[in-house]
């Protein structure tokens, strides 16, 4: 029990960080991309050849990941990101299918017993949960600051001005192609420390755990928790990681099915769209510009809830 | 003399066309004749994303496991009409797969409809987003759903007609193969009249041309979208069951093809309805010839497919048969 809750920790800590990369270019710039799973397969066969085949320390290999997975998502971004709403989510999700693919066939077994992470000595072995958990969630923590500070920033305003309305960001001066490319860098390298992670923690590589699934299940989580909140992304984490333990959770491994979490994702996903989607927490809009008090924020959020939809169909384009 | 010899290779064939070329040439030829009843499934598949963009330009993402259903169904009617795979192939076998095809059109037209009154319809004013992501998940609880029932294993569909080989030149043709395609090209030409020629078809390309304006001219929206979402599914559901033939029945056989059929139906223009006939039947081609052709081996040959999408979408992001669209303020 207490194991499957470390297991959790763990999973909803890799998937708060991919969905904090996710949360940076669909939720901040309003780009929907399907191929979150390709960056974390780059992220993680990066890391896993340095560390096997170099020899280089994890922490070495860790930027190493982040900027091959960087420079991944420059390069299909470049073309790719000219594309508007669903035809970007089109390009991204054969993107995703095509580094699987090669994955796949340059690799078919992946790769196994790569060298353990090491901190001043410590070995960060499987077996030790709490230190991967620990370590796992300093980075967390560090990318919600450094997201969180983004949106605040600058180049996070431009993002959200060009999520707003591209062209009247345009039309302010704002670099609308530089902005969605950067944001779109920014998350593909998250999403590659995601996977540098999830490989000092399982030490092995497999080109079928990247498959579309876990870039639905990254969107799911951002959708879940509220887009363009870091906060949101990490309490959609849990819930993931959650609905995906539960039948150990509650010890019913055999009434349940294997299949009822990927139903319950679906159920998940229509029922937000339906009643919700603005998700859990909503989006926490941006200070800028929105002259509401946190009090007058809570009583829209739970007293008021026609009223903000009514606002979010006079957002549409 | 002189000119026509240097026209012969070494092995004395015309034009530098080697034996060796000849036999390369009928490898491609097979392939090819392989891509056109690959093709013809897409066509079908794709009509069914394409009519449904052209009407509420959002991508069913859902589309594709309608396909497996409409496959489950007429594998399991089938089945139950003839006793499965000891049964000879005969005229029984025959009426049974046509009652088999019907039955499952009917049925997954229902689901179509069904899962638009629930899970789209609502979000028709919606957000962009909110539709797609909610036929992600409606795409999801069917897959996982007809995992759950049928479990993983995958099936095969047995042939209701003799299916030997037949050779033309150094060509072989089953006669599934040929079935394949004249069943598409039935539907197809069916389609294509109706949407032409009838009342209702007429209502549906107005929809898709100006929703607003069609409503104000006393066209009931919402009929002609149910009616988009029942044929398109009833389509998917003939390509389910013509491409279990090839490809087996398991519960995830829809999101590949139905994957690779929207990417025919973009490349042909999406929104089109010839456009997703041809896109089809160009993608099945290409996706036989390709990896051979490139020297790739053959478990590339779905990164062949979404290369093009990429190129075809970064090049006329319209497709071959679209409208170039401008955006206004």
């Amino acid at each position: 029990m207490l194991n499957f809750f470390q297991l959790i920790l763990i999973y909803a800590g890799i998937y708060a960080i991919m969905a904090i990369g996710q949360n940076c270019i669909t939720g901040y710039t309003g780009m929907l991309s399907l191929c979150h799973a390709g960056f974390f397969c780059i992220g993680s066969y990066a890391t896993a050849i340095m560390c096997k085949t170099f020899g280089l320390s994890f922490w070495l290999s860790l930027p190493v990941a982040a900027i091959a997975t960087g420079l991944i998502g420059l390069l299909i971004g470049i073309p790719t990101l000219r594309l508007k709403g669903d035809y970007l989510c089109i390009a991204t999700l054969g993107l995703g299918e095509i580094i699987r693919n090669i994955a796949t066939n340059l690799n078919p077994v992946g790769y196994n017993s790569i060298p353990r992470a090491s901190l001043f000595g410590y070995q960060f072995a499987s077996r030790n949960k709490v230190a991967f958990i620990i370590l796992i969630w300093a980075f967390v923590l560090i990318f919600y600051v450094l997201f969180q500070q983004l949106a605040h920033s600058r180049l996070g305003r431009a993002m959200i001005a060009v999520r707003e309305d591209e062209v009247a960001a345009q039309s302010n001066g704002i670099n609308v192609t530089k902005y969605k490319i950067s944001s779109f860098v920014l998350g593909a390298a998250v999403g590659g420390i995601a996977g540098c992670l999830q490989t000092a923690y399982t030490l092995t590589v497999q080109p079928g755990s990247y498959t579309f699934m876990v870039s639905v299940m990254v969107l799911c989580t951002v959708v879940l928790g509220g887009m363009g909140n870091a906060k949101a992304v990490i309490l959609g984490a849990f819930i993931i990681q959650l609905i995906s333990y539960l039948p150990q959770l509650t010890g019913l491994t055999n009434v349940i099915p294997a299949q009822a979490k990927q139903i319950i994702y679906g159920l998940l996903l229509v029922v937000m769209m339906l009643c919700r989607p603005q998700g859990i927490l909503g989006r926490d809009r941006f200070r800028y510009g929105d002259p509401r008090t946190r009090r007058e924020k809570l009583h829209d959020f739970f007293i008021r809830p026609a009223g903000k939809a009514r606002e979010a169909r006079h957002e549409n384009p | 003399m002189t000119v026509l010899s240097g026209g012969l290779s070494p092995s004395g064939s015309l034009l530098f066309i080697s034996e060796k070329d000849v036999s390369t040439i009928s490898l491609y030829m097979q392939y090819i004749v392989n891509g056109l009843t690959l093709g013809a499934i897409y066509s079908l598949i794709a009509l069914g994303y394409t009519m449904v963009y052209g009407i509420l330009k959002f991508i069913n993402f859902a589309h594709g496991d309608i396909l497996m259903v409409g496959a489950f169904i007429g594998l399991l009617i089938y089945n139950a009409l003839t006793g499965g795979e000891a049964a000879a192939p005969g005229a029984w076998t025959i009426i049974a797969f046509v009652i088999a095809t019907l039955v499952s059109m009917v049925a997954c037209g229902l689901l179509g409809m069904l899962i638009e009154r629930i899970a789209y319809k609502p979000l028709r004013n919606a957000n962009r987003l909110a539709p797609l992501l909610s036929a992600i998940g409606v795409s999801f609880i069917l897959s996982n759903g007809a995992a759950w029932i049928f479990g993983t294993k995958s099936r095969r569909f047995p042939y209701p007609f003799e299916n030997e080989p037949i050779h033309i030149g150094s060509i072989t043709i089953t006669p599934h193969q040929i079935v394949i395609v004249a069943v598409s090209v039935l539907m197809m030409i069916l389609l294509a009249s109706f949407v032409s020629r009838t009342r209702m078809g007429k209502a549906m390309r107005a929809a898709s041309l100006d929703q607003p304006t069609s409503m104000l001219m006393g066209i009931n929206v919402n009929k002609v979208i149910s009616l988009t979402f029942a044929l398109g599914s009833a389509l998917a559901a003939v390509g389910g069951i013509l491409a279990s033939f090839d490809f087996r029945v398991y519960p995830s056989m829809g999101t590949m093809t139905g994957l690779k059929a929207f990417v025919a139906a973009v490349i042909g223009g999406i929104g089109n309805i010839q456009g997703a006939m041809l896109g089809g039947i160009l993608l099945g081609i290409l996706e036989a010839v390709g990896a051979p052709l490139l020297h790739i081996p053959n478990g590339m040959k779905d990164t062949v497919a979404f290369a093009v999408l990429i190129i075809v979408l970064l090049v006329k992001p319209d497709g071959i048969l679209g409208k170039n669209e401008r955006e206004k303020v």
